[in-house]
């Protein structure tokens, strides 16, 4: 189905199913119970699942593939932003002409931005890409001040023309009437699942996103272009031109970041410079290592992971702490809770960096490899002694049996 | 004419004259073996060839078109195509994958953006691709990954690699250096094998005499950077210039 493999199909069918059901499994507890403060199925949250689940998706096409580590793709995310802004200010609210706007925009800028950079490899690459987005920064949030708004950011005013905007459309972004901030809530029991329009529109984007990817990973191209990750030289000796390949990558990817950029402002109108600035950069980098790179879902997790901990752990705070551990004699619940303080609320980057450590020291296959790791563990369980190599053959590491998790 | 013709080439390394108006023309269909002493600028000569070094002077032409100054990728779309010292493999890929990859260039050429064709459905590279593995007597080993082949297997992978391409010519780097015994007989044979059914022109370079008058029809000599001599096995053999060079160190 859909130009795939039994076993590709099957995959795309869980993510799909994740993803659309994520309203629903992101809000295990129920309302008004302790734990409901780590529920995380709210609209705001679960869009920015699907949005920087598309962002890493499109990073792992350049990072994870051909082991080019880019530093600049927030610069991507940026122009993605702005250009669906521009989109609103002149146009109307509705956000289809920014989204394509934001990718071409993004293809554009990672075109010129890829073609200087990628005449170097390595350490020399990243360190270009890294200098090309702090430019970008730097131009957004001071030069240009006329396209982007400078510090206080590109937002639509009521005096801006929007020429195609009806009398009574919409003054919130939508697409053609449906407004992106339409929730539906359904109360079940104790539970309440918000099923929200931006997030669906999103995560249908996002699944597109996931498929596309999946057939570059199957594709001549994607071979090719995990063949320069292994040995560029070789691939050059064998009359493959290697430049363009990486630029192709690097151009999708780039449009990949572009799209994200532009579903953020469909979300919520407004672009920031600090949307540009190296550490949004190194955070979608952390989201693909975190995840696994080369790896079709790692990138997924990883956003997931880190924009849970960004909006739940940071929202533990001393109160909840105390809340948590008041049933402690005094003097140890202060000692706890100043233990833990400092791990949670304010300081989660702690928690999130021990965790990336922890990842990279002993998962460096990401989640993706903890996940098989605890599969293949359970199936040696259940199956004591296979010991028959021709219905068991021995597991041949083998790039793409990775993403299976 | 031959299907290669080197004149005056030389290159320096600083002080170094590592080439001296070297010059070299290969016959098409023939196998031609360059031998010489440690350090004589064997090496060199062939990364002239390909593209690896611009040599100072002089001129390179393959079949009548000049290589010099083409890029690596080109002057093997021109139909060049270069065994390495060390087998230069696609370690991380499976072997499969490793002859895959040469198939599609050969038909695709340097850049095409099929990111939405499927490998699994390029029945026609696939099926090249498990014939020449057939041909190299790899069939069994199609779905490892490369890094975990042994050093035979990978020389033998590597020039499935080049064969695969269907190339007009093939350089081969010591194709059996580091080799054991009858490794060593193998890939004689498979030489000799695939000279006999393609007609590829082959350039050598070897170290092992053996190999050489296994499979030489001209041997040219290289010593501190100038072809000394060139000719028939016969001739090469008692060639006294080519003893000197050598200063018995060949059992010649």
């Amino acid at each position: 189905m859909f130009g795939l493999d039994k076993k590709d199909t099957k995959f795309l069918l869980i993510v799909m199913f994740l993803t659309l059901a994520t309203p629903i499994l992101l809000q295990p507890f129920p309302e008004g119970s302790g734990l409901a403060q780590f529920n995380a199925g709210y609209p705001d949250l679960m869009q920015r699942f699907a949005i920087f689940g598309i962002f890493a998706i499109g990073f792992n096409i350049l990072f994870g593939l051909t082991g080019y580590l880019s530093f600049g793709h927030a610069a991507f995310l940026g122009v993605g932003s702005y250009s669906t802004v521009w989109m609103f200010k002149l146009l109307s609210m509705n956000v289809l002409p920014g989204l394509v706007l934001a990718v071409i925009m993004s293809g554009i800028f990672a075109f010129l931005i890829g073609f200087v950079s990628l005449r170097r490899s390595g350490i020399y690459f990243s360190i270009l890409t890294l200098a090309f987005a702090q430019m970008s920064f730097n131009l957004a949030y001071s030069v240009l001040t006329p396209i982007t708004n400078g510090e206080t950011g590109l937002q639509v005013y009521a005096s801006d023309p929007q020429y195609l905007m009806g009398e009574d459309a919409l003054t919130t972004t939508h697409l053609f009437g449906f407004a992106m901030n339409k929730s539906l809530k359904l109360p079940v029991g104790s539970w309440e699942f918000t099923f929200n329009f931006g997030y669906y529109f999103c995560a249908i984007i996002a699944i597109v996103a996931f498929y596309v990817s999946l057939r570059i990973f199957r594709s001549p191209f994607g071979m090719m272009l995990r063949a320069i990750k292994t040995n560029q030289n070789r691939l050059m000796y064998t009359g493959i031109n290697t430049r363009p390949y990486m630029l192709a990558a690097f151009v999708i990817s780039g449009m990949y970041a572009g799209l994200a950029g532009g579903l953020l402002a469909s979300m919520d109108p407004l672009a920031g410079a600090e949307r540009m600035q190296w550490t949004a950069s190194g955070e979608v980098v952390l989201m693909t290592i975190l995840g696994g790179a080369g790896t079709l879902m790692g990138p997924i997790l990883g956003a997931g992971f880190i924009k849970y901990f960004e909006n739940i752990f940071s929202k533990i705070n001393d109160n909840v702490l105390h809340g948590w551990f008041n049933w402690l004699p005094d003097g140890l619940e202060d000692a706890i809770v100043w233990l833990i303080h400092p791990f949670v609320g304010k300081g989660w980057h702690l928690t999130l960096g021990m965790l990336f450590m922890l990842v990279v020291i002993f998962l460096p296959g990401g989640l993706v490899e903890g996940g098989s790791r605890i599969k293949n563990w359970l199936k040696r369980n259940k199956q004591p002694k296979p010991n028959d190599d021709d219905h068991q053959p021995k597991h041949v590491a083998h790039v793409a049996e990775k993403e299976e998790f | 004419m031959g299907i290669l013709e080197v004149q005056n080439v030389n290159k320096h390394f600083g002080g170094l004259h590592a080439l001296n108006n070297v010059n070299l023309n290969v016959e098409e269909g023939k196998v031609h073996a360059i031998i010489g002493p440690n350090g004589a600028g064997k090496s060199t000569f062939l990364n002239c060839l390909i593209g690896k070094l611009a040599p100072d002077t002089g001129s390179v032409m393959f079949q009548g078109q000049p290589v010099l100054g083409k890029k690596p990728h080109e002057i093997n779309q021109m139909g060049i195509s270069r065994v390495f010292q060390t087998p230069e493999i696609f370690s991380d890929l499976s072997v499969f994958e490793n002859v895959m990859i040469p198939c599609f260039a050969k038909r695709d050429g340097s850049f095409m953006l099929n990111a939405l064709k499927r490998v699994k459905r390029e029945t026609d590279i696939r099926e090249q691709a498990e014939q020449m593995l057939i041909d190299v007597n790899m069939q069994d080993k199609l779905h490892m990954e490369a890094s975990s082949l042994s050093r035979g297997d990978k020389r033998r992978l590597e020039m499935a690699m080049c064969l695969a391409q269907d190339p007009k010519l093939l350089l081969l780097d010591e194709p059996t250096a580091g080799m054991a015994r009858a490794d060593t007989n193998a890939t004689i044979d498979l030489l000799k094998h695939i000279g006999e059914t393609r007609g590829i022109t082959k350039v050598i370079i070897e170290h092992d005499m053996h190999v050489v008058f296994s499979l030489a029809e001209t041997i040219s000599v290289l010593a501190q950077g100038a072809i000394i001599a060139e000719g028939l096995p016969e001739d090469i053999k008692g060639h006294p210039k080519v003893r000197e060079a050598y200063l018995g160190e060949a059992e010649v």
